[in-house]
């Protein structure tokens, strides 16, 4: 094999051992066994304890990692990377709770983020030698070398990945070529102790059946075998199951996988890793001829590895996977086949089916609350059990509503108007927001658990609201939302409705909102019950709470003091941080050193545009990862398809996304139209950009963009930005030139949404609109490339595919209104005022200034190669009063379009 | 290398004894410890050990004189509390500078004068920097215990004040000492590091822990060697340990650090374990009997003693040292 290392090198690394320490030591020889990490203390790996930090159970979060220790590990990977938890402040929480449990801190710490201040804070409250996981050249040499300086100076070892400038190391010389100039810089340049030093190098799955995946295991181990020859004393780890992924479901051969790699990766030097030991296999009590298949496929020794072991695998025992023309189940009883239509989202059958129940019932109406009700009840299970995912569910509620569709006509006929609902349910997007997908969502599974749904649309103004609510005589009304001035539209309706004295439940759910919005601005100006439901499966518990008569009001009590201990606990912990005022902050303004270089004059100045544009050429540049998010489904794609949780689930959603994806393009089901302009302009006064529009429309041919300033505090050196510093100023003497935009490709998502809605084929509706969102962002993605390499030509060279585009690896920016860098949507009506963009595409902006149709587009683009993304932060009310001034606006409006920018009590 | 270095390549060096031990000789009043300048000083100020070296120098100078003449090469100095976070206990947090400054000048001075006279047997000035009174590992709050009563950028801030000044002072080693919680003494190291990087100097640094109980760990319950490979990211002149324990007590634990650091190693024990009064009662030659062990099995480099040992205790352990080989420094085979 000539994969096991030199044992006079071992020999060697014996002298410097990797030495960590919890409240005990653990010394890493060569002689030590393979070092388990534990990581089920993963917010990003484990749900349990996610679900566990995000509502601050920590007693029952430290319970899991006691039982990790208990259970073996020698190390704890703690990970407390999640958008929804301050991950900061949960890693200082839970580190400082495990330093006070002996039994869990005799181990050493692995402290695991992709963020350096989470990975500083983690650091300055454990005592003993921890590991950081990781630091890599991702950002370059300069930073690798200020993170690795201070691993050091906080007495750390640490995980380096092999990922560098360019990317993530994928075959073998990547791999070496990482590694080796990682380690070069470590040792020569931070002087760190090279047995300090743990590689992880990657490990990627292989039998994927893409030609390129062959030799991940290969090159992982050949890598593995290299750096421990080549560069002395260090490790090499990696998280094993990512190695078998693309036979999830087949455990037999995923566990055998695992032995197999591993015992070649150890023998090659990997002597720490993440092992699920219940996924592993003794490497001796693999079947020879499943161990040959599997080497075959790890060690790519054949072409035709991946199909043999494919074929073995079928032969395996635990091949769960049924084929799709497997009928036998249509053999069982009755209720069997209409659960199994209902869990598996078959609708081919549940007619015949329910034709069949309702022949065998007294009444149409008992198929519903028996035979679909029960098959329903598998389904919430399941689904509340995390068994299955929102796809599904969404798949199944479109049986369920295809069956009840056709039961309706008889249970009219049969006058039994006792079929009461348990309960009437009003749904509405506030006013001015347009985003419907997840209120969609939420009224589906709703209205599969019996609910009456009354869902009065987007755009819904407060008076219809309460209007409908007094009408239809609702029993809650749920309010949904996308874009942040819905937050205040939901606040303005909750007072509206303690004002009228109303008594109904309050749901509050959509992106922007959260527990912590509707505990703090929203539960106390309304008596009533308020409750923030962000899942679809939540919903059904929650409104079940509120209507059941008999403890609905203890439930409601409940309620109402969770949320107020929310929000005393959330006020009280909201660190104060420090903030400038806005001349400070001015002073320390991003100055750049503009040069003609960097200045490029646009080839094409003005305005440009594009009506029906073919949406066949976005179809590349569409970035996958949100469309998953959309439904609830999360990680990145394309790892999101091979994922151990949601893979499958995911795979067959990105499938149905694939066919209606070609059909919307060959049948040409929406339009495509954009709108850019590339103009002259300056930086003044500090903050805004004068822009010079040669067209006449424009009123005296000058419009000016007014960009907001960051004002927390900053560590020294780093400037408190705002996007006017990327324009050269006008003193400079410098002509500089910026340019804005508008894509859409929501025309017709509307009507097509419609259209499978009276199908009752919701899945359909949210599908076209998740698909028109998508578009949208290609398209935007499309049109930037195209400004950057034609239009304004200061990138004709770039050379980039898509990932690298989603990466934004790209020269310039194209910043939105509404979002993190510049969060003020009034500035969208400049833009449109500009580029005249309703006129020329049709793009409207309703009054909370949401574009219409949804599934647009809209913003700045600003070329210098020193711009970037970054977020504004919180700002004080100098600045507003500032802002309202120089836009020309009372402070009482910039205020409320500012308001969730506000420094809290400012 | 720095000097100090080659010496102990040479021979086992003998550090000082206790400061409080001595200054409680002095039956200082209050009145002493205010002195003229804190005479109007709103906190009570006897204890404050660190300040005599503001009111009573020539009582501290003479201390460091008398460990001298018994024979330590290296005495430290009076800033065991010399921190802000410490001095808080007094409101003196604004002469924290002042304090450490002033007291590595005082002994500084008659390490030269002692230099001076005897050439061939250089004597050096440790500076001495306590734990504070405070601990970033452990809650004081047993209901709360993810509450923090210090945090390590505090501490961290506290010890660098601290450093400045001593180094200003003229010392020729740091000697982060008495560490109960290793994290507060990485907070120390961290600061050290800082004002090394800032100042391009390189001070030799004296890491001692201190094991508590019987338990054999720390207070913030960590083994001896948990407790050596947490602070050893520092190139450090010695590790060891102090205080707590007599010198029978820490011989298992000085074997552990012995023979795992690639550092020199040192030791200064209390004068045995507190009697029933809280006095330590071991005389010189018992605790000499007992510290013979060290250099028979070759343990340390750096000897000396803590609470309750006196200049007639040194100089029975500078007589031992002198007649024992040093513990040889296992090579790092880098």
């Amino acid at each position: 094999m000539g994969d096991t290392i030199d044992h006079q090198q071992l020999t060697a690394n014996n002298n410097r051992p990797l030495r960590l320490s919890g409240l005990e030591p653990l010394v890493i020889t060569p002689e030590s066994n393979f070092i388990n990490v534990g990581e089920r203390t993963n917010v990003a790996g484990s749900k349990k304890f996610l679900h566990l930090i995000k509502e601050e159970k920590y007693d029952e979060a430290l319970e899991v990692a006691r039982h990790q220790v208990e259970g073996g590990a020698l190390v704890i990977d703690i990970n407390m990377d999640d958008g929804l938890i301050d991950g900061k402040e949960a890693m200082v929480k839970f580190l400082s709770l495990i330093v006070s449990e002996p039994d869990i801190a005799r181990v050493p710490i692995m402290i695991d983020s992709s963020k350096w201040e989470i990975i500083e804070a983690g650091l300055q409250v454990v005592q003993g030698k921890c590991v950081v996981n990781s630091i890599s050249l991702k950002e370059g040499e300069e930073e690798f070398i200020r993170q690795a300086k201070l691993v050091k100076r906080y007495g750390a070892a640490v995980i380096v990945m092999a990922f560098d400038e360019v990317g993530q190391a994928d075959n073998l010389e990547r791999r070496i070529e990482i590694a080796e100039r990682s380690y070069r810089i470590l040792v020569d340049t931070v002087n760190f102790p090279p047995e300090d030093i743990i590689f992880d190098l990657n490990i990627f799955p292989v039998a994927t059946g893409m030609e390129e995946h062959r030799r991940n295991a290969l090159d992982f181990i050949e890598g593995t075998k290299w750096v421990r020859e080549n560069l002395p004393h260090c490790s090499v780890s990696g998280g094993v199951s990512n190695v078998s992924f693309s036979f999830r479901g087949n455990n037999p051969v995923r566990e055998a996988m695992h032995s197999v790699f591993l015992y070649h990766a150890i023998k090659a030097g990997m002597n720490m890793g993440i092992v699920n030991p219940a996924l592993l296999e003794v490497y001796d009590d693999i079947p020879k001829d499943l161990l040959e298949h599997v080497e075959d496929v790890i060690l790519d020794r054949r072409d035709d590895a991946t199909e043999r072991l494919l074929e073995f695998s079928e032969s395996v025992q635990g091949k769960a996977k049924e084929s799709k023309v497997d009928l036998s189940w249509r053999e069982e009883p009755l209720q069997e086949r209409i659960t199994r239509a209902l869990v598996k989202g078959i609708d081919r059958y549940i007619i015949e089916d329910v034709e069949e129940a309702m022949q065998q019932a007294t009444k149409p109406l008992l198929v519903i609350e028996e035979h679909l009700m029960t098959g329903m009840n598998v389904v919430g299970d399941l689904f509340g059990s995390g068994k299955m995912f929102l796809p599904q569910v969404v798949k199944s509620a479109r049986v369920m509503k295809k069956a009840v569709a056709y039961l309706t006509p008889f249970i009219e006929a049969s006058k039994d108007k006792n079929a009461s609902s348990a309960g009437k349910i009003l749904m509405a997007t506030v006013k001015g927001d347009v985003h419907d997908i997840g209120k969609n969502i939420v009224s589906v599974v709703l209205a599969c658990n019996n609910y009456e749904i009354v869902d009065l649309g987007v755009m819904v103004p407060p008076e219809k609201i309460i209007d409908k609510a007094i009408a239809e005589k609702v029993d809650i009304i749920g309010l949904s939302g996308l874009i942040t001035p819905s937050l205040d539209e939901m606040v303005f309706l909750a007072k509206e409705m303690e004002r009228q004295d109303f008594e109904l439940p309050l749901l509050i759910g959509g992106a922007t909102t959260s527990k912590a919005h509707t505990a703090v601005k929203i539960d106390p100006v309304y008596s009533q019950a308020v409750v923030h439901v962000n899942d679809a499966s939540r919903a059904v518990t929650v409104v079940g709470d509120l209507l059941q008569k008999e403890t609905s009001g203890q439930y409601k009590k409940s309620i109402k003091l969770d949320y107020e201990s929310f929000r005393e606990k959330f006020l009280s912990r909201t660190k104060k941080k420090e903030y400038l005022t806005l001349s400070e902050a001015r002073k320390n303004k991003l100055q750049i050193d503009f040069k003609e270089p960097n200045i490029k004059k646009p080839d094409q100045l003005g305005i440009q545009v594009w009506e029906d544009f073919d949406l066949e050429r976005l179809k590349d540049f569409i970035d996958w990862t949100p469309f998953f998010r959309s439904w609830d489904l999360h990680g990145k794609y394309p790892t999101i398809l091979s994922d151990e949780a949601v893979g499958e689930h995911a795979t067959e959603l990105f499938a149905d996304a694939q066919k209606m994806l070609r059909q919307l393009l060959e049948e040409k089901w929406l339009t495509a139209k954009a709108i850019f302009g590339l103009f002259a302009a300056n930086q003044i006064n500090d903050d805004d950009i004068e822009v010079i529009s040669a067209l006449k429309e424009t009123i005296a041919g000058k419009s000016i963009f007014r960009t907001l300033r960051q004002q927390l505090k900053k560590r020294e050196g780093v400037p408190n930005l705002a996007l006017a510093d990327f324009i050269a100023p006008k003193e400079s003497g410098l002509q500089d030139y910026i340019g804005c935009f508008c894509v859409t490709t929501g025309f017709g998502t509307q009507e097509l949404a419609a259209e499978f809605e009276k199908d009752h084929d919701d899945y359909g509706a949210i599908m076209i609109k998740a698909l028109a969102d998508r578009l949208a962002e290609a398209f935007a993605e499309y049109l930037h490339k195209e400004v950057r390499t034609k239009y304004w030509g200061y990138a004709c060279g770039e050379t980039l595919d898509n990932e690298a585009l989603i990466a934004e690896k790209y020269r310039g920016i194209r910043p939105a209104p509404g979002y993190p860098a510049c969060p003020d949507h009034l500035e969208k009506l400049t833009i449109w005022e500009l580029l005249a963009v309703e006129e020329n595409i049709g793009v409207k902006l309703t009054e909370s200034l949401a574009m219409w149709p949804a599934a647009s587009v809209s913003g700045y683009y600003f070329a210098h190669p020193a711009a970037k993304y970054f977020g504004l932060g919180k700002i004080k009310m100098d600045q507003v009063t500032d802002y309202a001034e120089r836009k020309g606006i009372s402070i009482e409006k910039a205020k409320k379009w500012l308001a969730p920018n506000l420094v809290d009590g400012d | 290398m720095s000097k100090i270095g080659k010496i102990l390549q040479e021979r086992i060096l003998v550090l000082d004894g206790a400061m409080g031990t001595m200054l409680q000789r002095y039956k200082f009043t209050e009145e002493d410890f205010r002195g003229e300048r804190f005479a109007d000083w709103p906190a009570l100020l006897k204890g404050n050990n660190d300040l005599l070296s503001l009111t009573q120098p020539d009582a501290i100078a003479e201390v460091h004189r008398q460990y001298f003449e018994a024979g330590a090469d290296i005495v430290e100095t009076n800033t065991f509390s010399g921190t802000a976070i410490a001095m808080a206990d007094y409101g003196m947090e604004e002469l924290v500078y002042e304090l450490n400054y002033e007291s590595a000048r005082i002994a500084k001075e008659v390490a030269d004068e002692f230099t001076r006279k005897e050439p061939n047997k250089p004597r050096f000035v440790a500076g001495s920097i306590g734990p504070t009174n405070k601990t970033a590992s452990m809650s004081p709050d047993v209901n709360d215990p993810g509450f923090r009563a210090i945090s390590f950028e505090e501490l961290k801030a506290a010890y660098k004040q601290q450093v400045e000044a001593l180094l200003d002072g003229g010392v020729d080693i740091l000697l982060v000492e008495t560490i109960f919680d290793t994290l507060n003494a990485k907070a120390a190291l961290f600061a050290i590091e800082e004002v090394k990087e800032e100042r391009h100097v390189d001070a030799p640094i004296m890491v001692s822990g201190t094991i508590t109980d019987a338990s054999g760990r720390t207070l913030s319950g960590q083994t001896a060697e948990a407790f050596l490979i947490s602070i050893s990211h520092i190139p450090l002149l010695s590790v060891g340990f102090n205080c707590a324990l007599g010198a029978k007590q820490l011989t298992p634990h000085l074997e552990v650090i012995s023979a795992k650091s690639h550092f020199y190693t040192s030791a200064h024990p209390n004068a045995g374990l507190p009697n029933a009064f809280g006095e330590y009662d071991e005389t010189p030659e018992q605790m000499a009997e007992q510290m013979k062990e060290y250099l028979e099995k070759g343990l340390v480099n750096i000897i000396g003693g803590c609470c309750g040992t006196t200049p007639e205790h040194i100089k029975e352990i500078a007589k031992l040292a002198d007649g024992h080989r040093p513990r040889p420094l296992a090579v790092k085979s880098y």
